[in-house]
């Protein structure tokens, strides 16, 4: 049984705006799910009925096999922990961590050891007597789960509980966040806006837009087999290139502007749906990871581009290339799209450091095509069978 | 050389340090005179060339204060009703302050701008009208003739303060503490509260301030002098013929204490709580 279980949800404002759109999601006992989206797709709200924060429109949401609609936060079992971490910054970290314990009038020396226990889990024991404002961010943000965690919930909320973090800290957090996860076993919504944490931290992510659910997948699912345009362009960084194609017969070849991609027999038979477009304009989508630097004497398909600009990671090279061919925007996966369309053809590879290359250059890229994407122009549909 | 960084006393002066001291300089004057004359003898109060320090010290004006115009008595009523004032603006300003700032209401504006519109109505307009009031219910001339005006008066701009002060606590305290499983008073008096104090010490300062000074009222609605308040009865110490200075300086120097400390203690609350909201933070 899914502990949390949404069915049709819809979140309706009196303002008419309609935030979340039939919404049906589960979430099993231990899992880790991810709702990822750009900011206002929904997933904050979404969260917010979860917990009891907002109310539903229509819809049944479902915590432990009951229902909980008309039920207030308290009595729905859950933690939260929010953005700014909502500490209580004149008590101390102990009374933080055991003040939903206090309310419940649980016995002194029980409350005692629970926060013990919960602060040696997070290893906060020297910082018991310290006030929130005396923490760093980190710290505060390992007081905010404590909070969550003491009271043994059935279900964790975290609303973008990384995003006032430093960047560096951000990575050392996402890696502890995960480690108490599975430690504790319970189940986990989580929110973010940032794809790689959703990628690196989910065991299934929901990638949201417009209040709408595009894709619930586990995070390699939804790299390799994105369900439309809006998914892949989301999924992954440097974003997917997507250019307008015209397919060739038979679904055997796509040409990107002047240049013409012949198809392996594997990628014709995976996407065989291609042969009825024959003729007509699909979007291809190609990975910057799915576009090394070809070799000299490669036989397979190749992308020539005019390099623009070479930037230098240390393990990689970043590319940015043109060719004639039309770049998609896919609206709302990133907010550089709307000025990339204005350059028409550009895109971006990765590349091994070694790879002479630079500003002005003509490169080959050898096109991985076990990873090229296909979508129908009008729906966004990923094309397949 | 121009750019020789100053050193010693000398990298103090400078134009914000100058300014700085000549305006402590006029508001520190004539509280220090006013201190000084009040341990003066009263022959030593007017003497030309005047006395810069009091010589003889003297305690004598003190002790008159007390014993001969029956300051105690003023004292003793001045407290009472700033003490009792003040309680009740912060108690019903606070939870007004609450609901206007914390919780979905239709009408807040209207309110607010009502409050706005009472709290800079002119005293002097009411002054009739609320004396015939009194005299129908026989509070003239009694602690509540004062207590229930002054609390009506203050507590506009007290729930001002208090409605700002609580518009920049996080809504997601409320929320963590439903969360948690508080109810709606708990919340208020374990999460919110404490974390307004800043505002409340600053509308407590600024009510104390009003009720402790204020002399219209006190002046109109108690006329006994078991009644009066420290404004009105220092300033019937005199008679026609005689302005008893000193035994008046001594007054106003342990009328200006309590304020003195309140201010003292509370001073950085009283800043924080006035700018409150006016930057996100």
């Amino acid at each position: 049984m899914a502990t949390v279980s949404m069915d049709q949800v819809n979140k309706v404002y009196p303002n008419g705006f309609h935030a979340v759109h039939d919404l049906s999601l589960e979430v099993a006992d231990g899992e880790f799910m991810v709702l990822v989206g750009p900011s206002g797709c929904g997933k904050t709200t979404a969260l917010r009925m979860v917990a009891g924060l907002e109310d539903i429109s229509s819809g049944i949401m479902r915590i432990g096999g009951r229902e909980v609609n008309d039920l207030s936060p308290k009595e729905r079992d859950i933690a939260m922990v929010f953005q700014n971490y909502a500490l209580y910054p004149h008590m101390t970290v102990a009374e933080n961590i055991g003040f939903a314990l206090k309310l419940r009038k649980l016995p002194k020396d029980k409350l005692d050891a629970k926060v013990k226990e919960t602060a040696e889990i997070l290893g906060l024991t020297e910082w018991l007597n310290r006030k929130p404002g005396q923490l760093s961010g980190g710290q505060r943000q390992r007081v905010a789960m404590g909070r969550a965690i003491v009271r043994e919930p059935s279900v964790f909320l975290m609303d973008e509980p990384l995003s006032n973090l430093d960047a560096k800290l951000r990575v050392q957090m996402r890696a502890e966040v995960s480690r108490i996860q599975r430690r504790i076993g319970v189940a986990t919504v989580y929110v973010t806006h940032d794809q790689i944490e959703a990628m690196t931290m989910g065991d299934r992510v929901a990638v949201m837009r417009a209040g709408v659910l595009q894709q619930c997948d586990n995070p390699q699912v939804l790299y390799d087999r994105p369900d439309n345009i809006f998914v892949a362009a989301f999924i992954g960084s440097p974003a997917m290139n997507l250019y307008e194609g015209t397919v060739g017969d038979g679904g055997r070849s796509v040409r990107l502007g002047s240049q013409q991609i012949d198809l392996p027999g594997a990628v014709t038979v995976a996407h065989s749906g291609l042969a009825s477009y024959a003729g007509k304009t699909v979007v291809v989508g190609l990975r910057p990871e799915h576009l090394p630097a070809a070799q000299a004497g490669l036989t397979g398909p190749v992308l020539t581009g005019d390099v623009d600009l070479v930037e230098a990671l240390g393990s990689e090279l970043v590319i940015h290339f043109t060719i004639d061919a039309k770049r998609v925007v896919a609206e709302g996966a990133h907010a550089a799209d709307a000025e990339a369309a204005t350059i028409s053809g550009e895109g971006v590879a990765r590349v091994d450091p070694r790879t002479p290359a630079k500003a002005g250059d003509r490169l080959n890229f050898a096109i991985d095509t076990d990873g090229i994407q296909f979508f129908d122009p009008d729906s966004g549909a990923a094309i397949w069978t | 050389m121009r750019n020789r960084k100053r050193t010693g006393w000398h990298r103090f002066i400078n134009g914000v340090n100058i300014s700085t001291f000549l305006v402590a300089l006029f508001i520190g004057l004539p509280l220090y005179w006013l201190i000084a004359s009040s341990f003066k003898t009263p022959v030593n109060i007017g003497v030309d060339p005047p006395q810069y320090f009091p010589d003889p010290l003297s305690l004598s004006n003190y002790k008159s204060a007390f014993v001969d115009y029956d300051f105690g008595i003023y004292f003793r009523n001045s407290l009472i009703v700033t003490l009792i004032a003040t309680a009740l603006v912060l108690f019903l300003g606070t939870l007004a302050g609450y609901a206007l700032g914390r919780l979905p209401m239709r009408g807040k504006f209207p309110m607010l701008v009502a409050l706005l519109m009472i709290s800079v109505f002119p005293e002097i307009a009411l002054i009739a009208p609320l004396y015939i009031l009194l005299e129908h219910l026989h509070w003239l001339d009694s602690f509540q003739a004062l207590i229930i005006p002054y609390t009506a008066f203050n507590l506009p701009f007290a729930i001002w303060i208090l409605r700002n002060y609580m518009l920049g606590i996080p809504k997601e305290m409320e929320e963590t503490g439903r969360i948690d499983g508080a109810s709606p008073l708990r919340t208020v008096w374990s999460i919110i509260l404490p974390q307004a104090l800043p505002g409340i010490f600053t509308a407590g300062i600024f009510c104390f301030t009003a009720c402790w000074t204020e002399f219209l009222m006190a002046l109109t609605f108690n006329s006994s002098n078991s009644f009066r308040t420290i404004p009105v009865g220092v300033s019937l110490f005199g008679t026609i013929d005689i302005t008893p200075f000193a035994q008046i300086f001594a007054a106003a120097v342990i009328a200006t204490v309590p304020i003195g400390i309140l201010v003292f203690i509370f001073r950085k609350f009283v800043i924080s709580g006035l700018t409150s909201g006016a930057v996100k933070g």
